[in-house]
């Protein structure tokens, strides 16, 4: 028997009342709320409120060449409930030139290096971070290089790296 | 507005400003390359004396673009990178890997494909909490106890070796089942293992558990709260430490968790020791998981049918049948392939250090479009200044040790 997780009717009802402009689905019983951008951080707030009060990921999608695909970013936020083990994952979808939306940090401690993750490797900027540098680029990095218009092989950056010779080192 | 040069000729007089407390911090720079991170990380450390004043973790030696990597591979392929995430235990990375593909493409294993992927994966458990407490015990003095757990490593690297002709980098299952079946000889390799490692276990813990040095060392220290343990997302031993009791084997049984009887080891103290104790215990109720699970066996296939398209098909189904021969041809065509669909699926397990998951959005291709790993090393490692506040330098190593901080998985 595959396991069912348990069911989040009660909490979706409660945020399409609240949240207007909420859009649901499921997929394999996961069930994804879809969120305009300003409301995303209230509703966050109002889920840690409801009981879920494990952040379990915060991630990113870029979504350059997908097919149908309407915006350019879709943020993906993953919450847990430890008591009852609901989860929900939440979409936050943003654009160019300047994709923004609200840090989570205040809610949970446990945002601040996914959410730098996500501005390193995407260039999500995150208003309200307290310390939003790149987490695993050098800090000298322009690119992001998780964007689909960022080649797998890079833009050659390894071949300008200064290299220190032993005799100038 | 223009400023008249005389203004900047004007000396200042202010006197020279109080030197502040901060001023007489010393700054000392551990790692990226120390014996005791054991892997490539850095941690930049304010030092009053010998007290930690304050730390700043830094991460990304090791990154590889991992993530990268599987927007370029297929389903199969990526298996591979997976391996190399948490080198530590391999086997639970594939088990993941597949795991979260298998939500995505909506597969249902066959019932002995799923108890193999449970013995592998309670097998990997013990590996990595073997080298993560013989690491503790390492850093803070104890060599002995460190051997003792490397020896049984040994023999669980030999099972595998048996079982798929990896030591080290398994990349043992695929998509739909497994690459091997189990022989009678992994079996009997397995049950000799169940007989003969609590003895050692018992050792282990007779050599440390009361060590007066080591609860010295390990006892008070990195204390992490429950409420801190749930806002700074932690998950696995490091959570369960701390009196989060929260183990996605009972709370979302996967694979065949649900058929066995296991208990799931908690701590309240929250500190180095109750984690290193929670890691004991859990190789415990790991080792009566191998035991239950090897024992009842379920007979059959390894990988789901034919008919399904989604595993290869045997040599002699290929030659004998013509469900067989369509079936490899539709899967080793690089214009054919799995059918994925254009949606996204998120799905984790019980990884040794945490919750391991993987968010796989698909666009009708046999390449993940987005392959997103959750790594619990990461959010371990960001509490790591919060835990190591007040305490002296020689705890930086034992909190360290215990939050089992791998570099490969932390930057992937």
């Amino acid at each position: 028997m595959p396991y069912h997780p348990p069911a989040v009717d009660d909490v979706v009802a409660a945020v399409r009342d609240r949240f207007a402009g909420t859009e649901t689905s499921v997929f394999r019983g996961q069930t994804r709320l879809v969120v305009p951008e300003p409301q995303s951080f209230d509703l966050l707030a109002f889920l840690k409120e409801r009981g879920f009060d494990l952040l379990v990921d915060v991630s990113c999608v870029d979504y350059l060449d997908y097919p149908d695909a309407k915006h350019r970013y879709g943020l993906v936020y993953l919450v847990a409930n430890t008591a009852t083990n609901q989860r929900l994952t939440i979409r936050v979808f943003v654009d160019d030139p300047a994709p923004t939306v609200k840090s989570v940090v205040p809610l949970w401690e446990g945002a601040n290096w996914l959410e730098r993750e996500v501005w390193d490797l995407f260039g999500i900027q995150f208003e309200g971070h307290p310390d939003l540098r790149r987490l695993v680029m050098p800090e000298e990095f322009t690119a992001h290089p998780l964007r689909k218009d960022y080649p797998l092989q890079g833009r050659g950056e390894r071949h300008n790296f200064p290299v220190i010779t032993r005799d100038h080192s | 507005m223009s400023i008249a040069p005389a203004e900047f000729a004007v000396p200042s007089h202010s006197p020279t400003p109080a030197a502040r407390n901060e001023d007489y911090l010393w700054t000392l720079n551990f790692g990226p390359q120390h014996p005791a991170t054991h892997t490539t990380l850095r941690l930049v450390l304010k030092l009053e004396g010998e007290r930690v004043v304050d730390a700043m973790p830094e991460m990304g030696y090791l990154h590889s673009g991992f993530e990268k990597i599987g927007e370029h591979l297929t389903f199969n392929q990526y298996v591979t990178v997976t391996d190399r995430m948490n080198y530590i235990s391999p086997m639970a990375n594939n088990v993941a890997w597949h795991h979260a593909v298998e939500t995505l493409l909506g597969i249902e294993l066959t019932p002995r494909c799923k108890y193999i992927r449970t013995i592998i994966a309670e097998l990997a458990r013990i590996s990595d909490h073997l080298l993560s407490n013989g690491a503790v015990g390492l850093d803070t003095g104890a060599f002995t106890f460190f051997l003792y757990a490397f020896y049984q490593r040994e023999v669980i690297y030999d099972i595998f070796e048996t079982l798929c002709g990896a030591r080290f980098t398994n990349s043992y299952t695929r998509v739909g089942g497994a690459s091997q079946d189990f022989t009678p000889l992994v079996i009997e390799k397995i049950r000799t293992f169940v007989k003969t490692f609590p003895k050692t276990l018992d050792d282990m813990e007779r050599l440390l558990t009361r060590n007066r040095i080591f609860v010295d060392r390990t006892k008070g220290v990195g204390v992490l709260t429950k409420e801190e343990a749930i806002n700074r997302s932690a998950t696995g031993p490091v959570a369960r430490a701390s009196g989060v009791t929260r183990d996605l084997r009972k709370d979302e049984p996967y694979l065949a968790y649900e058929d066995f009887q296991f208990q799931v080891a908690c701590a309240s103290a929250g500190d180095c020791y109750a984690r290193y104790l929670v890691r004991m215990q859990e190789m415990r109720e790991s080792l009566k998981i191998v035991a239950q699970a090897i024992e009842h066996l379920p007979d059959g296939p390894v990988n789901v049918g034919i008919d399904q398209r989604m595993a290869l098909p045997t040599k002699k189904q290929v030659y004998s049948s013509i469900e067989g021969t369509i079936s490899h041809f539709e899967l080793s065509m690089s214009n054919r392939g799995f059918e994925v669909p254009c949606e996204e699926s998120y799905a984790a397990i019980e990884a040794p250090n945490g919750e391991l998951g993987f968010y796989i959005a698909g666009d009708g291709n046999e390449t993940a479009y987005r392959a997103r790993c959750r790594p619990p090393s990461v959010l371990h490692f960001a509490m790591f200044p919060y835990l190591i506040r007040g305490h002296t330098l020689s705890d930086v190593v034992a909190v360290l040790g215990s939050l089992n901080i791998i570099a490969a998985e932390l930057d992937r």
